[in-house]
């Protein structure tokens, strides 16, 4: 009975994550248009402007090349799949996720590049120019964070002594006086780097431009129209959402619940909600004040975070 | 609607139609705030923005950009010379006005129209 009322119990937990992670993406994506906005001296789209777009996007008419293959059609799907998995088993909301035995960081690593590589695909496969030119952009820039993800992921369980994300945010609740290490404090400011260039955010990647030369993830989807687009504008916000869901988590778990009670689930959604907004506003607000930097210098910035994992590792030894 | 992007097309203009366009989007009028954005492909967006009179060299790609936008589309031509060729009417190289080459939705008048009444336009469209 017990083990019944647990596989509900975290069946809804991780529904509540992919919901919130669904329409809280581009919730997010609008709260950060707003904030730079307003920086800007513009009053700006309102916040729920793209769901607005996604919604009408849905209703257009499907648009696609004439040269192009099934992989153009899979990619906004797989997209949108890999990352409403991931969300299920992260513990976003809840330390008890379903298939938390399966919520490992190399997990969720690989199962985002699923989408991103079929994405890169599809940017070839629609046969443009600038499809190409943009897919090459965004697999350089993701072989380079490759490294340095992995590095701060070695960094980040060895105090867990785990790479399972529930068990690291458990050990972490468990254990308050070693949130502020040296080493986690280098993983976690290299995994913030990671992120923003896997989100194709500012300075790696401008996500307001149309100038083709200068763009790298919007390059790649130049030819999605209607609800193809739809898909590929939710799966970039939901994926933004979730890697932001993930850092929050790691940086500061508390108010993660720690069962599946209907309280608990409460209260963690309510905090991570309010984490992401925070870092989410943060971020914008670091945004306006950076200008995006030249390709060839986004290694630097990659080997940047390398570095920084790297110390995140030696000072985890050394501390030992 | 509630949600317009638009896809910017120059057949030909003298460019002030697009220091207008650029300032209607820019913190001044801010277009935006209505749910109107300029996108980088035709395949983005719902509505495509033709300046100018349609000029030789322009006539097929204008066609092509407006075929390439996914229906229910709109064409919004912007300034007199969209709408009848302005004081290019009659030069060698112009083709004709825009609704001579694809079929114009809304048309805005002026010589350059002014920001406001663009904006009135695209709400005119959007609904907001």
């Amino acid at each position: 009975m017990s083990t019944i009322s647990h596989v509900i119990g975290t069946g809804i937990s991780s529904a509540v994550q992919v919901a919130v992670v669904a329409v809280g993406g581009p919730v997010l994506v609008g709260v950060m248009r707003k904030v730079r906005c307003r920086l800007e001296g513009r009053v700006g789209p309102p916040v729920l402007q793209p769901l607005v777009d996604i919604r009408k996007l849905f209703r257009k008419q499907r648009f696609r090349p004439d040269q192009a293959t099934w992989i153009f059609t899979l990619a906004p799907v797989m997209l949108v799949a890999t990352v409403v998995v991931a969300a299920a088993i992260t513990p976003l909301v809840t330390t008890h996720p379903a298939l938390r035995a399966s919520s490992d960081l190399f997990v969720l690593v690989y199962l985002l590049l699923v989408g991103s590589t079929l994405l890169a695909l599809a940017g070839l496969d629609a046969g443009t120019a600038f499809g190409g030119m943009g897919s090459s952009r965004a697999v350089t820039i993701g072989a380079l964070a490759e490294p340095a993800l992995l590095v701060t992921i070695l960094a980040l369980s060895t105090t867990a002594h785990s790479s399972n994300l529930p068990a690291i945010v458990s050990a972490i609740l468990a254990h308050p006086e070693s949130v502020a290490t040296p080493q986690r404090l280098f993983a976690l400011g290299a995994l913030l780097i990671v992120i923003v260039a896997e989100s194709g955010r500012l300075p790696v990647d401008n996500p307001a431009t149309h100038l083709e030369l200068t763009m790298v993830h919007e390059a790649m989807i130049l030819e999605y129209a209607g609800p193809d687009l739809a898909l590929v504008t939710v799966g970039e916000a939901m994926r933004l959402t979730l890697l932001l869901g993930i850092f929050v988590n790691l940086v500061a778990p508390w108010g993660v619940a720690t069962s599946t009670s209907v309280s608990g689930v409460v209260v963690g959604l309510a905090s991570v909600v309010a984490k992401v907004a925070v870092v989410g506003v943060f971020l914008a607000v670091f945004e306006v004040f950076i200008a995006k930097v030249r390709l060839f210098r986004v290694p630097e910035l990659l080997a940047g975070a390398f570095v920084l994992a790297l110390l995140g590792v030696v000072s985890g030894l050394v501390a030992k | 609607m509630g949600s317009l992007q638009l896809r910017h097309v120059d057949a030909g203009s003298c460019n002030g139609c697009e220091i207008e366009i650029a300032s209607v989007f820019g913190p001044v009028y801010d277009a935006e705030r209505f749910g109107t954005r300029l996108v980088a492909s035709p395949r983005h967006a719902d509505g495509v923005l033709v300046t100018g009179p349609v000029t030789r060299n322009m006539a097929v790609p204008l066609k092509k950009t407006v075929e390439a936008t996914p229906q229910p589309r709109v064409v919004i031509a912007v300034g007199d010379c969209a709408h009848d060729c302005g004081v290019f009417r009659g030069g060698y190289g112009v083709v004709g006005s825009v609704n001579d080459v694809v079929p114009v939705d809304v048309s805005i008048p002026g010589c350059p129209p002014h920001p406001t009444a663009i904006i009135e336009a695209l709400r005119g469209i959007t609904r907001r």
